[in-house]
């Protein structure tokens, strides 16, 4: 992780302390997390102090501190698709995944999460699966899609 | 500038009549965020693969949502001489019939969901006929699922931008005397009148200042603002640049939530365009007055659309409030004078200024003036979003609109606010919807969540999960919210797992208020609202739940237990070989049963079960 070169991400951003979220947003999006040795070369970048690098990564539920699978599947639980049974949804999906909320797989091919909210709530329950969202689910419906992905 | 715009507006307007009165076939596929959810881009490669090997010269748009999300993906099809029809639920086999139909075959009526525009055919309904529709008015939404939002010559063509040019050939108190006609609030929620923040602003010392727009759309259940941003982003831009040219800034921010990646490419595109066309850089606002737009994305926090949080967080802090005042308008962007909207007030404020304000308070109530843009979701037939006026009443939206409640079920209650609302039950259906009339009810409008509930769903339960909600997302810098929020969220807890008792009731009201006085900001003042609403209207869920032991909605786990009908099952083993416990014994052809020791309550087996075998039973926790 060391050896990745972050200068060409860094140089996009202006030295200052309110560069910092969009910094964060960046070097995650090229590296798929936050390893702990970038909060360093990022607080150097931003002219802040490594604490409050690791205070607003900490903060906000977009950053990430380990890195994430291939497949990012994340349940809503907005307010429709909890009443449309988004926690069987991700009932389903922990036991079909085997792995529980907040955890990848150890071959690294999917991670599950919950997102506050997709927006897609006309069409609910909803997952996304690396931004692309599929709508009107079951636990059935889940369970076939990811069982034939799983073999 | 002038001059300018009228040559734009011009060939704009060419342009889009080479579209509406095309000599080709015309199809246009609804590829926003639900349409996509729904399989619009595959929907729109049948198409296009379909109609490749003809001969035949078609032009395809891609357009943002209409508004039935129920009925996604839509698409419609224009032939020349032929009146435009929308289809709906258009799926792969769906899109072969229409290829066909525009390749000169029959019309399918069956997916006909109406047509657009003057021309009419006997059997299909007019688009605003359709009960959707109905009662709907669309003004913010006019340009949503019509026109590419890609193209800033569509938005140009239908209006776009020609607010801006009244609003610059006004001065300063004549913007803000036309905004105060139009009556218009804002739209994120408290409901404070627009010119009233601005005029604070612009009297606020300062040579610097900011327009912030909150797109950071965080109620869970609400979409109004995706769906704007993804189907007409011009219509925001608009309002933006009004407000800078009116509060005298030359810089606005829109801060727009990071789980809207589409939303936030079609800014972007907008944007550009924008400023290739001058509405935007150097002398936006006239010879050497610029106006710049930059496109901040949230990191995910629901306490951000709180003003001072967002405004943190756009300085690169943790996203948490402030003490106010100094209110934003003093004090806000790098402590500059600084006003912040939401999306649906911006782009409300280009309507104001394109057709002035006695038009735009034609519709609404005395002191809720104009239309509303909802989202309205949950366990409702036609859900997707609406635009009524102000002062419809919460049964028209969902029954007349929404089509009631689906599958079958009765209605319970209605959730309006996000998690800063409340629910309310169906004997104030009646109440029309506007600022003051909901927040008498003990909920409030905020910025347009309608969440539809039947029986199924347990009121504590439901109080639970947004205290839930809450307590996760407080930003945990004041006592009350941090700590009151988790410990309603824990009491809430018990009485679903059946640790309830009697003495909790008196509780959960004291510790509510408590927190509501407390709480530093919004977030924390607002969040016990699910709790009291309910504890109002359908306290005798909670007492049922403590006292006599059941949870009425057969919801909360701890309460129900699944049994299968001796009658009804087929010994089909279908639930058996899906029980992920293992739980359920019975060959083939003999009566299966569920062994309750090791049930997890999943309701597997009631979801596979085709014989309605499995039935969900009240036990006693």
């Amino acid at each position: 992780m060391a050896t990745t070169n972050l200068g060409p991400v860094l140089s996009a951003f202006e030295r200052r302390p309110e560069s910092l979220i969009p910094l964060l947003q960046s070097v995650q999006e090229s590296l798929g997390y936050l390893p702990p040795d970038v909060l360093g070369t990022v607080a150097r970048h931003a002219r802040v102090p490594r604490s409050r690098v690791y205070g607003v990564a900490s903060f906000y539920s977009q950053f990430r501190f380990n890195p994430v699978g291939r497949h990012r599947v994340a349940v809503c639980r907005g307010t429709a698709c909890h009443v449309g049974g988004a926690r069987f949804i991700l009932e389903q999906l922990e036991r079909t995944l085997e792995i529980l909320e907040g955890q990848t797989t150890e071959d690294m091919e999917y991670s599950l999460e919950t997102v506050a909210c997709i927006g897609c709530c006309g069409l609910a329950p909803c997952i996304s699966v690396n931004d692309e969202v599929s709508a009107k689910l079951t636990p059935m419906k889940v369970r076939k899609q990811f069982k034939k992905a799983r073999k | 500038m002038t001059a300018g715009f009228d040559q734009l507006r011009q060939a704009a307007e060419e342009q889009w009549e080479s579209l509406t009165a095309s000599d080709t076939p015309v199809i246009t596929v609804g590829t926003a965020t639900c349409g996509r959810s729904a399989g619009a881009l595959d929907t729109l490669d049948v198409l296009r693969g379909e109609l490749a090997g003809r001969d035949l010269e078609c032009r395809f748009v891609e357009v943002g949502c209409l508004g039935p999300c129920y009925a996604e993906p839509l698409v419609t099809v224009s032939l020349p001489g032929a009146a435009t029809v929308c289809f709906e639920s258009v799926n792969i086999k769906a899109a072969r019939k229409i290829a066909a139909y525009v390749a000169g075959g029959e019309l399918p009526e069956e997916l006909a969901f109406a047509t657009i525009g003057p021309d009419s055919i006997p059997g299909i309904p007019d688009l605003m006929d359709t009960p959707v529709m109905k009662g709907q008015v669309r003004r913010v939404l006019r340009n949503c699922g019509v026109i590419d939002p890609g193209d800033i010559r569509h938005s140009l063509a239908r209006g776009a931008y020609s607010g801006l040019q009244r609003a610059l050939e006004l001065d300063r108190d004549a913007r803000i005397e036309e905004l105060d006609r139009s009556g218009l609030r804002g739209r994120g929620g408290a409901g404070f009148p627009v010119s009233r923040k601005w005029k604070f602003c612009i009297d606020a010392p300062g040579d610097t200042r900011y327009i912030i727009c909150n797109a950071d759309e965080g109620d869970p259940g609400a979409f109004m603002n995706r769906s704007l941003l993804e189907g007409d982003p011009h219509a925001l831009l608009e309002g933006m640049i009004i407000a800078g040219l009116t509060i005298g800034a030359a810089e606005g921010f829109i801060y727009c939530r990071a789980e809207y990646p589409l939303a936030l490419g079609r800014l972007a595109v907008a944007i550009e365009q924008a400023e290739q066309a001058g509405f935007l850089g150097p002398d936006a606002l006239g010879p050497g007055r610029p106006f710049r737009i930059k496109v901040k994305e949230g990191a995910g926090a629901f306490v951000c659309g709180e003003e001072t949080a967002l405004i943190a967080s756009l300085e690169g802090h943790r996203g948490m409030p402030r003490p106010r005042p100094p209110f934003p308008a003093v004090s806000g962007l790098w402590g500059c004078p600084t006003v912040i909207n939401n999306v649906e007030t911006l782009a409300s404020v280009a309507l104001i200024f394109q057709h002035g304000a006695a038009w735009y308070a034609e519709y609404g109530t005395e002191r809720s003036k104009g239309t509303k843009t909802f989202a309205l979701v949950g366990n409702v037939k036609r859900p997707g979003l609406v635009e009524v006026p102000l002062g419809t009443t919460l049964r028209e939206m969902i029954f007349d609109i929404g089509g009631g409640v689906s599958s079958g079920h009765r209605f319970k209650a209605v959730q309006t606010g996000g998690p800063s609302g409340g629910c309310l039950p169906e004997d104030k259906l009646d109440i029309p919807v506007d600022y003051e009339s909901l927040q008498e009810a003990g909920t409030i409008m905020g910025s347009g969540g309608i969440v539809v509930m039947d029986e199924r769903t347990c009121m504590v339960d439901f109080a639970r999960f947004f205290l839930d909600f809450a307590a996760d997302e407080s930003c945990g810098k004041c006592g009350p919210c941090r700590l009151g929020t988790r410990q309603l969220l824990r009491i809430l807890e018990d009485i679903t797992q059946g640790k309830g008792s009697p003495s909790d009731l008196e509780l959960l009201e004291g510790l509510s208020h408590n927190v509501m006085r407390g709480s530093l900001c919004g977030l924390g003042a607002t969040a016990p609202n699910p709790v009291l609403t309910t504890l109002r209207y359908f306290r005798d869920e909670y007492v049922a739940h403590i006292e006599g032991r059941t949870c009425p909605a057969l919801a909360c786990r701890d309460y129900i237990a699944f049994e299968i009908d001796g009658e009804n099952c087929t010994g089909c083993t279908a639930c058996a070989l899906l029980c992920p416990v293992d739980g359920i014994a019975g060959a083939k052809e003999e009566l299966h049963a569920i062994n309750a020791a090791v049930c997890i309550k999943c309701g597997v087996c009631s979801d596979t079960c085709t014989f309605d075998a499995v039935q969900t039973v009240g036990v006693s926790p």
